[in-house]
């Protein structure tokens, strides 16, 4: 078993032999999540803390929910409720908070790199990025890795078969936290990953990124890809700035019925909501058998199960997974 | 100038080796009054003169900081005039130019004659940079005749430029009419937006929105040709890009009234310092990539930037411990400066001097010729504002040893070669071995 990080920032954190574990480990949980109690005593005795600064009922209510059903216990803050409103710094509310007793604190907020700061005041806990500005949101692409592994037949086989694995990423990769994370995944189980944008919704700069290639064109890209992962564009880029309109990024970058046509029967599309339909994907196409939007949803618990289960419950003898 | 007394020196700088705008030569100084009474080897030291040993030093005229923030009035949190000019003196500044982004800003001439009354008893002589506009809001011209009348020779909206062309003109075409200079803070908003470190390679891989160099130089470009429109004088802050600098180069090859200054942090640090978004490395204008960094240093060996300004702009620990966005730009220079520009750039002390001393002297309006004591030849009958520096001793950065009220260095446990060892301001010994005596 390698040494696990004692944060996750940064995908980047794990390598691909963590990515790989995450994946392995993640299969048990499904399974658990199958059983009449979805619950396991791996966690018992710990307590992990959410810190959200920025709304999102999905991604918050996942890890409570996966910390849960590994028994450890949950203190959920909200910027909106707690003293943060009152002018409290995020170093204090950190500090106060791991004076409770935390294991692991699991923040999300609108400024990249955050967590990172936050992983420096604290003295013992660990930190688990879940989404930082346009920096990184790990468990979303560790969730994408997932399903993609699960509909590419599980297993190590499955990982193993990321190895020149044509993706492509669509839409706002600027802004993306979540595709900077893909990217990263992606890359590291040996993917290909062509990124396709308006060159205004691309980053200024790409050195160093492992990306195979960048195109304006999404019909010259889609007959080839293997993943199609489309990103939300938020409409305020679509109101003059970046793009001239809404309307007018559909028409070049959205997926289209017509252009769902030029993909391969086996072709995965992907979606990490959530999703704008009729902006970025027509509503026909998300209800395709190969869209996986709402597997990914529900393997979400699983992966951040296992995740909780990798960072805080190593080394227990108890706390097997397959107990 | 007041002529040489014929009394005896109080104070005697002994062994080293004087260099200032004249050139350079082994002897002693000897002061009274607040002023170099005699130069000349081996001389006498009367009984009851204090005594500052330079052996193996440079005694230099006080070095002159256009650039600095003292936060006095309206942030005394992070620092003061008392202890932004301790921290000056102890950095060699025998002057500096505080910036107008005070609160109140310095736009009147009740806000200006606060500050230079707050400065009456500092450690170094604290001149004042007035608002070039209302609030520095960009939008009326500040009461500039009412300012220069208070004796303020450079005018900026420092913290932002002026975004108005239209307005930069007026204001160019007026202050040539009071002899005054104009300093731009070159930053085009539109292009700037909300970034917070240079946008580039290293932006792009943190997810931090990034200020183009563009907004720079755009602003360069611009107001070069607003000079040679107007022909008024008008000086650069703290250029950080390299083709900033060549928009410079240009415009003196071509005759123009411009004059420019680079920071220590801009030839010393890079954009991949905020790796671990550490705010201590977030400054305005942002650190760029090491081809920028390499254009200042060229610019600063080949004359083209005609001074280093330190930018020491504090701010109090609990605004630096937060995320990278959220943080006010802006660290400390005072005490690091002289050390990086020996260490890092190369250059003959001579011409670090230059750029440290004198040229900014002259480009405050503080320098002999333009009647003030700074930057001037150590010469009997000029104002004695002395730093004596050791150009080979090592230290290592410790930001609690600092003595700004604020800890924002980006240096810390850097070890640097050259170092303070005496500052004599007005006569007044007010740095000895290295310590502030008040």
């Amino acid at each position: 078993m390698t040494t696990f990080p004692h944060h996750l920032l940064s995908i980047d954190d794990l390598g691909s032999d963590g990515i790989g574990e995450v994946l392995r480990v993640t299969d048990s949980f499904v399974e658990v999540g199958h059983r009449a109690n979805p619950k396991v005593p791996a966690l018992r005795g710990r307590t992990v803390a959410t810190l959200f600064f920025e709304d999102s009922t999905r991604t918050r209510v996942s890890f409570e929910t996966a910390a849960k059903r590994l028994s450890a216990d949950v203190l959920s803050f909200a910027a909106g409720s707690s003293s943060v409103k009152k002018g409290e710094s995020l170093r204090d509310t950190v500090e106060t908070i791991e004076a409770m007793g935390i294991d692991a604190i699991i923040i999300r907020h609108p400024s990249s790199g955050a967590p990172a700061r936050v992983a420096r005041w604290v003295t013992s806990s660990s930190v688990i990025n879940a989404g930082d500005g346009w920096h990184e949101h790990p468990t979303q692409a560790l969730l994408d890795l997932y399903t993609v592994r699960q509909a590419l037949g599980g297993g190590d086989e499955g990982v193993h078969r990321f190895k020149s694995l044509q993706v492509i990423i669509v839409g706002d990769i600027r802004h993306s936290r979540v595709a900077r994370s893909q990217i990263s995944a992606y890359a590291a189980l040996g993917a290909e990953v062509t990124l396709v944008a308006p060159p205004t919704l691309l980053p200024p700069s790409l050195d160093g990124w492992p990306v195979v290639a960048v195109s304006h064109d999404i019909d010259k890209e889609l007959p080839s890809a293997d993943v199609v992962s489309l990103l939300r564009l938020q409409s305020e880029r679509g109101s003059g700035e970046f793009v001239p309109s809404l309307r007018e990024y559909t028409a070049g970058f959205g997926l289209t019925a017509r252009r769902a046509a030029m993909l391969k029967p086996e072709t995965l599309i992907l979606h990490p909501g959530p999703m704008v339909r009729g902006v970025e994907i027509a509503s026909e196409v998300a209800d395709l058998p190969a869209a996986h939007i709402t597997g990914q949803v529900s393997n979400g618990v699983a992966v951040r199960m296992a995740l909780l289960f990798l960072m805080l419950g190593q080394g227990q003898a108890e706390s097997s997974a397959d107990a | 100038m007041p002529e040489p007394r014929g009394a005896e020196p109080t104070l005697v700088i002994r062994g080293g080796t004087v260099i200032d705008a004249t050139g350079e030569r082994r002897v002693d100084v000897a002061v009274v009054d607040g002023v170099v009474q005699a130069t000349g080897e081996g001389l006498a030291v009367p009984p009851g003169a204090t005594v500052l040993d330079a052996g193996g030093c440079v005694v230099a005229p006080g070095l002159v900081d256009l650039h600095v923030h003292l936060r006095e009035p309206g942030h005394e949190e992070a620092e003061t005039i008392e202890t932004g000019t301790r921290a000056a003196a102890l950095g060699g500044f025998t002057a500096v130019v505080a910036m107008p982004n005070t609160n109140p800003p310095l736009d009147s001439a009740d806000a200006v004659r606060n500050v230079l009354d707050l400065a009456h008893a500092a450690t170094a002589q604290v001149a004042v940079a007035g608002a070039i506009t209302v609030g520095r809001e960009g939008n009326h011209l500040a009461p500039m005749a009412e300012l220069a009348a208070l004796g303020v020779h450079l005018f900026t909206d420092d913290g932002a430029g002026v975004q108005s062309a239209g307005l930069m003109r007026r204001a160019l075409e007026y202050a040539r009419g009071l002899g005054v200079t104009l300093a731009q803070h070159c930053e085009d908003g539109t292009l700037a937006c909300d970034g917070a470190m240079h946008e580039g390679a290293w932006s792009s891989r943190l997810g931090i929105p990034g200020m183009p160099a563009l907004a720079e130089e755009v602003m360069v470009a611009r107001d070069i040709a607003l000079s040679r429109a107007t022909g008024a004088r008008i000086h650069f802050l703290h250029l950080s890009t390299a083709a900033s600098i060549d928009l410079v180069r240009q415009a003196k090859a071509a005759g123009l009234a411009v004059t420019a200054e680079a920071a220590p942090h801009h030839f010393s640090l890079t954009d991949a310092c905020a790796v671990d978004y550490d705010p201590v490395f977030k400054v305005n204008p942002p650190l760029r990539p090491q081809s920028d960094v390499d254009a200042v240093k060229a610019g600063l060996a080949d004359g083209t930037i005609d001074a280093i300004a330190t930018d020491h702009a504090p701010h109090a620990p609990e605004f630096k411990d937060l995320p990278f966005d959220l943080a006010p730009p802006g660290m400390l220079g005072l005490q690091t400066a002289l050390a990086l520009a020996i260490t890092e750039l190369g250059l003959p002390l001579s011409q670090v001097l230059a750029l440290m001393s004198w040229q900014p002297a002259a480009i405050a309006g503080l320098d002999p010729e333009s009647g003030g004591g700074q930057g001037g030849p150590i010469a009997p009958g000029s104002p004695a504002n002395l730093c004596v520096i050791d150009p080979t001793a090592t230290w290592t950065v410790d930001p609690m040893a600092l003595a700004s009220r604020s800890r924002n260095t980006p240096y810390a446990g850097r070890t640097l070669t050259g170092r303070v060892r005496h500052t004599v301001f007005r006569g007044e010994p007010v740095v000895v071995d290295g310590e502030a005596t008040r």
